[in-house]
């Protein structure tokens, strides 16, 4: 295991910010993950630094293939951790809206081109990203269609989602957008949550990864599993679109009681969740399921803004 | 008439709200003052007020409409953030929105669709916390040959046409500049503040461009509309970033002729006393955004220089 300071930049009154990548094996940049970006991606920190563990141990072990390089760089955003702020602290801005950056401009750009410097060669990449909305997701893959996005190598990670959108403009200063027009074969993998480590969803993660690994011949065997033979997936692999499933929006605001999880299946007119009057205690209003389908992403927190997105559901 | 754009429910007792001030007298045209996309911009709220006295004082002078906005996230500007609290987005990166979409992508789509259609729109912006403006209208070249005309008409002291990145397309302005509905972004001042002089320089402005579009019946003073720099070209600016990190100190302020060489000011260390980097123009032109919050990191924007 190498472990390399790969952007370092002195802070005005604290220590030093630095971005380390740990390297395992030898021979052409193969797999580079990236872990969290923001400073509340705590299950993609986790999941990112049992990765580091797993591929030392790998190491040791001899189960890396013999001409591949993969790297980790468990954290982006160290500063920002510590201070528990999502962005930049100081100026509230978001590496990840900075990529590919810019080495002489503002601070976030120059982050960005640190990192971008370092992992723009690799022939595969994983960002383990999270989502604007505060909820936990199905773990999945996500490709934004850039006309370089590889459909059938997302299903080799083996999930039951991969989720394909069209790039808004803002997407454009993605690490993930601009990795793939750079020509790395890019993913981004949602771990289920952000800022709470949930230990079955993380393994889920982390178990895609090294299938992933496995199936594209990184390592000699599946590092979760320690299997020489693919095992069969345990779910066919669907693909989906965005605009294909069906959003639920509280239709009131008040107390969010939500009654389900993420990967439930359910029918139509089954009770997702309550909203409740935040004075008076009388419901408001339940949220049914208006079509058969499983839950992909459940808001988690305890108040609904009116309109706010509750459920995805795919049908 | 105070109106309502949109309205939501928030989960605690209170209502969101986004507010315009309706005034129409003949059936002249419409103008926009927009403002208070980002909470922490506040020159905007004076220009508002000091359009709502003009048109109260004279509702005679007024030939046409003038719709009032002063707070697009009013929760922004209310908790002094610059972004949407417990979104944590910025607002000016989401337009046009969605109707069908989420809380704040359905506000920034009824927004949108209410401004649609003026036949100008200004959206005053007032830099951030950090860095400090002079007077200026922001185009960019695809729009630079409607909207400097009427930029100028306004008189402001700078026009910077400038190259559009990619992500600037989920403004307010490039989705109404694309859409057919002009409008022009004003930036000046500093955030968490208001300058008085600034704001009544802006206000003149939109005066002399409503009574140019036929919307009053009066134009102000000759002596109070200058004439605009333009500045246009992908290398008229130079972008002057911090070499190291510390606390950065000037005795330079906006609007001031630099040469090359001169010095800016100095980025220095309070523990040890000593200058960690000497920052120095990196060419000769017109100073017009100098760096307002002293803490910086490298890479930090210090200040900006038309090149002249």
């Amino acid at each position: 295991m190498k472990v390399q300071t790969i952007f370092n930049m002195p802070s005005p009154y604290r220590d030093n910010f630095r971005i380390k990548a740990y390297s395992f094996g030898s021979g052409a940049k193969t797999f580079c993950i990236v872990g969290s970006m923001r400073g509340d991606e705590m299950q993609q920190q986790y999941v990112a630094s049992r990765l580091v563990a797993m591929l030392k141990e790998a190491e040791e072990q001899n189960l890396i293939a013999s001409g591949v390089s993969i790297s980790v760089i468990p954290c982006v955003n160290p500063s920002s951790i510590n201070v528990e702020k999502r962005f930049w602290a100081l100026d509230n801005t978001d590496i990840n809206r900075m990529f590919p950056g810019y080495d002489q401009g503002e601070t976030t750009q120059r982050i960005a081109a640190g990192v971008f410097e370092y992992v723009k060669d690799f022939l595969y990449g994983v960002q383990l990203a999270s989502y604007y909305l505060p909820g936990n997701f199905l773990p999945h893959i996500r490709l934004i269609r850039t006309g370089f996005e590889d459909i059938d190598d997302a299903r080799l990670f083996g999930l039951p989602y991969v989720e394909v959108s069209d790039p808004k403009p803002f997407d454009t200063v993605l690490l993930n957008y601009n990795w793939q027009i750079w020509e790395t074969q890019a993913f981004s993998l949602y771990a289920g949550t952000t800022d709470v480590i949930d230990y079955t969803m993380a393994g889920k993660s982390i178990d895609a990864i090294c299938r992933f690994m496995w199936r594209k011949q990184m390592t000699t065997t599946h590092l979760t599993h320690r299997v020489m033979h693919d095992e069969p997936d345990t779910e066919e692999c669907m693909v989906i679109d965005q605009s294909n499933m069906t959003s639920i929006k509280a239709p009131h605001a008040g107390l969010l009681l939500v009654s389900c999880v993420p990967g439930q299946q359910i029918k139509r007119g089954d009770t997702l969740a309550h909203i409740y009057h935040p004075y008076e205690g009388r419901e408001i209003c339940a949220i049914e399921a208006p079509v058969d389908g499983t839950v992909f992403f459940a808001r988690n927190r305890s108040i609904a803004y009116q309109n706010t997105l509750l459920f995805r559901i795919i049908e | 008439m105070i109106q309502n754009v949109t309205s939501l429910e928030m989960p605690v007792d209170e209502e969101f709200r986004i507010v315009k001030n309706h005034f129409s007298h003949g059936k002249g045209k419409r103008i926009c003052i927009v403002t208070g996309t980002h909470g922490d911009e506040l020159e905007g709220q004076y220009v508002c007020f000091l359009i709502a006295k003009m048109v109260n004082e004279h509702p005679s002078l007024l030939t046409g409409s003038v719709d009032i906005y002063p707070a697009l996230n009013p929760l922004g500007i209310d908790t002094m953030q610059r972004g949407v609290p417990a979104f944590d987005l910025d607002m000016n990166r989401i337009f046009p929105g969605d109707s069908r979409g989420s809380m704040i992508e359905k506000v920034a789509n009824d927004i949108y669709t209410d401004l649609l259609g003026a036949d100008m729109v200004i959206d005053i912006h007032a830099s951030n916390i950090f860095l400090r403006e002079i007077p200026q209208m922001r185009i960019s070249e695809q729009t630079a040959n409607v909207l400097v005309p009427y930029a100028k008409m306004t008189g402001i002291d700078f026009i910077w046409v400038h190259q559009a990145a990619t992500v600037l397309e989920s403004t307010l302005a490039h989705s109404l500049n694309s859409k057919g509905t002009p409008c022009l972004v004003a930036e000046m001042g500093v955030g968490g503040r208001i300058s008085h002089s600034m704001c009544q320089h802006l206000v003149d402005g939109i005066q002399n461009l409503m009574y140019n579009m036929g919307i009053w019946a009066v134009a102000p003073s000759a002596d109070k509309i200058g004439e605009s720099i333009v500045c246009e070209g992908a290398d008229s600016v130079a972008f002057i970033n911090a070499q190291t990190s510390g606390v950065f100190v000037t005795e330079m302020h906006n609007d001031m002729m630099v040469r090359l060489g001169q010095t800016i000011g100095h980025i220095i260390e309070p523990l040890t006393g000593k200058v960690l980097s000497e920052v120095l123009s990196p060419c000769e032109g017109l100073l017009f955004t100098i760096r307002a919050y002293p803490i910086v990191y490298e890479g930090s924007l210090l200040g900006r220089i038309y090149k002249m």
